[in-house]
């Protein structure tokens, strides 16, 4: 690495009125931690590696599938079926080889959210599941970084800065003083079953990275408590302020230890018929006859399954109407087994206790890593 | 009170519209009660409310005129 080269790269930046060397300076000596490398995650990494920051943490335990390249822009058809951190650190690599890249393959949960995050001053909240953006937070809170949220839906995206303390005497907000709870599975749609605008992705993703350059160098005004929304079929752009709310603090784990027993994923999905199996009982039923395991991910989503016999009915298309099902014993399964629970329960709706109907918990992402 | 209502997200897709605009409406409690019983799948819905720009976490009055935004938790990334 030569100061002249750097100088070479930023200079455009660097000659910007109130940017300069210093900020500069301070992108090379920053952390900043990605959670997720898809639809968010790719423009942001892209932007912050082609800035200058100096640490970047990429985390996603997903492979790359075809329908992800309508907007997961790092990646290309010769990288289908590869691990997404691979292959971006390999593109990003070749954008900027100044840039100390820290990959982790893996999911993150409550046993490595804290490590993993502790040693980065700033984390993108790039995840498309609200389990994980709950987790996110709250271990932001409880680590004291700031935390730089962004989230898509069809044509509109949202963009937040939490947990940036800006008064004396009043807490920083987080997203819990946006959303103290949880939703239930089911009721807001993901983006396989939703749909989403591939541009819109790199647009928000973009303005996530443009908050975090914004929070590292000091310039412009970031969206510290506030939260905006964009429509990208209006171009309106609307932006609120958002106050502490009294329920935030209650529904949050007080502490690390708290932290590590809580059960996120679970706290999305109500399971009133004990309706969801571990991976041990699966094993057991899908030895037995007269099973019917039913695949409801949206077709050609990754990866695939071709350890056992199965049916492959997208959850849209039972919310549309329930087939005839021989079979005694049903089980849904789904990428990490939250819409297979909403499965499991339309289909307890339909069959009652006619079937034994079930659905896998952490679906095949965590199955094929028993 | 008049108030002028957008509805984010999945929300617009439910109530089946963008804006709408409400004559009479005293506070947030009322416009609760009046969506739930116009469009009864809001009712299972997430969302916050924002009075001009700022989220209200309790019952407030309204303003003549003012804008009332209906905000629903985004997932996707």
């Amino acid at each position: 690495m030569t100061d002249q080269n750097n100088d070479t790269r930023y200079r455009r930046q660097i000659i910007l009125p109130g940017f300069g060397d210093k900020a500069q300076q301070q992108l090379l000596n920053v952390r900043v931690l990605v959670i997720g490398a898809g639809g968010l995650g790719c423009p942001a990494l892209q932007y912050l590696v082609a800035a200058g920051v100096g640490t970047i943490g990429i985390v996603d335990d997903d492979i790359v599938s075809l329908s992800n390249l309508h907007r997961q822009v790092l990646y290309s058809v010769n990288d289908i079926g590869l691990s997404k951190v691979i292959v971006a650190e390999k593109v990003l690599k070749a954008l900027n080889p100044e840039t100390n890249i820290i990959s982790y393959n893996e999911r993150l949960t409550v046993d490595n959210a804290l490590l993993i995050i502790k040693s980065f001053d700033i984390v993108l909240d790039g995840t498309d599941n609200f389990a994980t953006r709950y987790l996110v937070n709250d271990a932001c809170v409880l680590l004291g970084k700031s935390l730089v949220y962004a989230a898509i839906s069809r044509y509109e995206g949202q963009v937040a800065v939490f947990n940036v303390k800006t008064k004396e005497n009043e807490r920083a907000v987080n997203y819990r003083d946006l959303f103290p709870t949880i939703p239930e599975e089911g009721i807001v749609q993901n983006c396989a079953e939703a749909g989403v605008l591939g541009v819109l992705a790199g647009i928000i993703g973009s303005m996530q990275a443009n908050e975090a350059i914004k929070l590292i160098s000091g310039i412009g005004k970031p969206l510290i408590g506030s939260i905006i929304n964009y429509n990208s079929l209006t171009n309106e752009l609307h932006e609120f302020c958002i106050t502490p709310h009294t329920d935030a603090e209650m529904m949050m784990p007080k502490n690390e230890a708290a932290f590590k027993q809580t059960d996120y994923f679970s706290a999305c999905v109500k399971d009133e018929n004990n309706l969801i199996i571990s991976k041990d009982i699966f094993e057991k039923f899908r030895l037995l006859n007269d099973v019917l395991i039913i695949d409801v991910r949206e077709k050609n989503e990754l990866p695939p399954i071709t350890e056992f016999n199965h049916l492959q009915i997208p959850l849209s298309e039972l919310q549309r109407s329930i087939p005839d099902i021989p079979a005694d014993i049903i089980i849904c399964i789904c990428q990490t087994g939250k819409r297979s629970g909403v499965a499991a329960q339309l289909l307890f709706d339909t069959f009652g206790n006619t079937k034994k109907i079930h659905s896998l918990t952490g679906g095949i992402l965590a199955w094929k890593e028993r | 009170m008049k108030i002028n209502i957008i509805f984010f997200g999945q929300l617009s897709e439910i109530t089946g519209t963008k804006n709408i605009s409400l004559e009479d409406m005293a506070d947030t409690k009322a416009l609760n009660l009046l969506l739930h019983s116009t469009y009864p799948l809001l009712k299972d819905q997430p969302y916050r409310i924002a009075v001009n720009n700022q989220l209200v976490s309790e019952d407030v009055l309204f303003d003549e005129d003012c804008t009332v935004a209906l905000l629903p938790p985004f997932s996707g990334g």
